[in-house]
């Protein structure tokens, strides 16, 4: 794990430990917290080979969808990408493999890797069309199927509020995966509005504990705000 | 004379009663916020992780760390909460929300229901919709009777992938209200101007009607 007084540092810096053909998860739903200024530095960086798992896939001019309409992107790991026309494009011509998943077995998955664990049992989806893919066993009497949980080797997290140990509070309706993303990737970078010293946010304020946090970035609201104005419904 | 969808808004909204967790669909549901009474004391949920969501007032300025589901933003109510996306299913998986309205493009005389998937054109991904159906005590689906060809919509069974088995408690239509029960559809409610025999021909399920009870809307 990264050192408590390393952690704090630039976009950029925190971008470039990404090599081409990482996973990474990507927080957000829709575009309340989706981490705008780590997406785009990934862009300008140019890693490629990605495999994303997020949500959903931004729309189509914004977060991910930039990602996907420059090719980045190989694969990806979502519940749903209704809003974003260019992806549903990309995967019905065969150049992105989408992988997806009912919103609450994605969040789970996440947040099982995040605990700890290699997988849960649920009923969830049994007698269904996704209960192809998996396998079923009988559990005190009752149906249910073993779920995998997904890890990445990378989050990309967007908190309102840090300190520069990685300390991270969330905002809104911008909590959604954030948390469970923050705990199940290998690597963690998050950026935040603000970045205090260690102590300027209140010990019971904070919701993921800085030992998930590997690099905390400050951003600038006015450049992620556009993004979020760009959001069309 | 109000349109088709404002009599379906104005009968469905009738489902929700006073203190109920309710969750609202993508679309058309999202517009029973406007009718139910003011006063009516409800928390909305919204899967993304908002308990107690309501519409943005007129004048509002938006939160942009504020929306539902749907991607509109929204405000919140006293009493709201606001969580991650795990726990937002926790709530569902533990049938802690009351009823859920959601559009569908088939339903049939068992309750099942599909409205993710045509297999070959449209497959955005099944967002919450699985958990939704399977785990909510009650289910009201809100579409229109027939699809856009005429081709009627309530089926004696679903042909597309079913996005839960068995979950749908009741249909409004802008032709019938319909009540899903172990002897199969039956019709508690027609619309203003129409008869039993239209009502039969534009659905291929069997339907249960008792005429000497049936209500208008």
């Amino acid at each position: 794990m990264t050192l408590l007084n390393q952690k704090y540092t630039s976009v950029e810096d925190a971008i470039a430990m990404i090599p081409d053909g990482a996973s990474i998860m990507v927080g957000g739903f829709g575009s309340p917290g989706t981490p705008f200024a780590l997406l785009e530095e990934l862009l300008a960086q140019g890693q490629k080979g990605l495999t994303l798992i997020k949500n959903d896939a931004n729309e189509p001019e914004i977060g991910i969808g930039r990602l996907i309409r420059a090719g980045r992107v190989d694969r990806l790991i979502t519940s749903h990408i209704g809003l974003n026309r260019v992806a549903i494009e990309e995967m019905n011509q065969g150049r992105l493999a989408v992988e997806m998943y009912p919103q609450g077995l994605l969040a789970e998955k996440i947040r099982c890797a995040g605990a700890g664990h290699l997988g849960f049992l649920t009923d969830i989806g049994l007698e269904t069309e996704i209960a192809q893919q998996r396998r079923e066993l009988e559990l005190n009497g009752r149906k249910c199927a073993i779920e995998p949980a997904i890890t990445a080797d990378f989050a990309l997290i967007h908190a309102d509020v840090a300190d520069t140990y990685g300390n991270l509070a969330y905002r809104g309706t911008a909590i959604n995966f954030n948390p469970l993303m923050a705990m199940a990737a290998d690597k963690v970078i998050a950026q935040a509005f603000r970045v205090e010293t260690p102590g300027g946010l209140k010990p019971e304020a904070i919701h993921t504990p800085c030992a998930f946090v590997n690099h905390v970035v400050q951003v600038d609201p006015a450049t992620i705000e556009q993004g979020i104005r760009a959001h069309a419904v | 004379m109000p349109s088709d969808q404002e009599r379906m808004l104005a009968r469905a909204a009738r489902e929700i009663l006073p203190g109920q967790i309710v969750n609202l669909g993508i679309g058309l549901p999202t517009r029973l916020f406007h009718y139910m009474p003011e006063d009516l004391e409800v928390l909305v949920h919204s899967e993304n992780g908002v308990l107690g969501c309501q519409p943005l007032g007129q004048d509002a300025a938006p939160d942009y760390e504020l929306i539902d589901s749907g991607g509109a933003y929204i405000g919140t109510r006293p009493g709201a909460s606001v969580f991650d996306s795990a726990l937002s299913f926790a709530m569902i998986r533990r049938s802690r929300v009351d009823v859920t309205f959601m559009g569908a493009f088939e339903v049939d005389e068992q309750g099942n229901l599909a409205n993710w998937k045509i297999p070959g054109k449209f497959s955005p991904g099944i967002g919450g919709a699985m958990e939704l159906a399977q785990k909510v005590e009650k289910l009201v689906v809100l579409c229109s009777h027939n699809d856009k060809h005429g081709n009627p919509k309530i089926l004696k069974q679903c042909r597309l992938p079913l996005t839960a088995p068995r979950c749908v408690s009741l249909i409004v239509t802008e032709k019938a209200v319909m009540e899903v029960k172990e002897k199969g559809l039956e019709v508690i409610d027609i619309a203003e101007g129409m008869d039993v025999d239209s009502l039969r021909a534009a659905t291929e399920a069997e339907l249960i009607i008792d005429e000497s009870r049936l209500g208008r809307f």
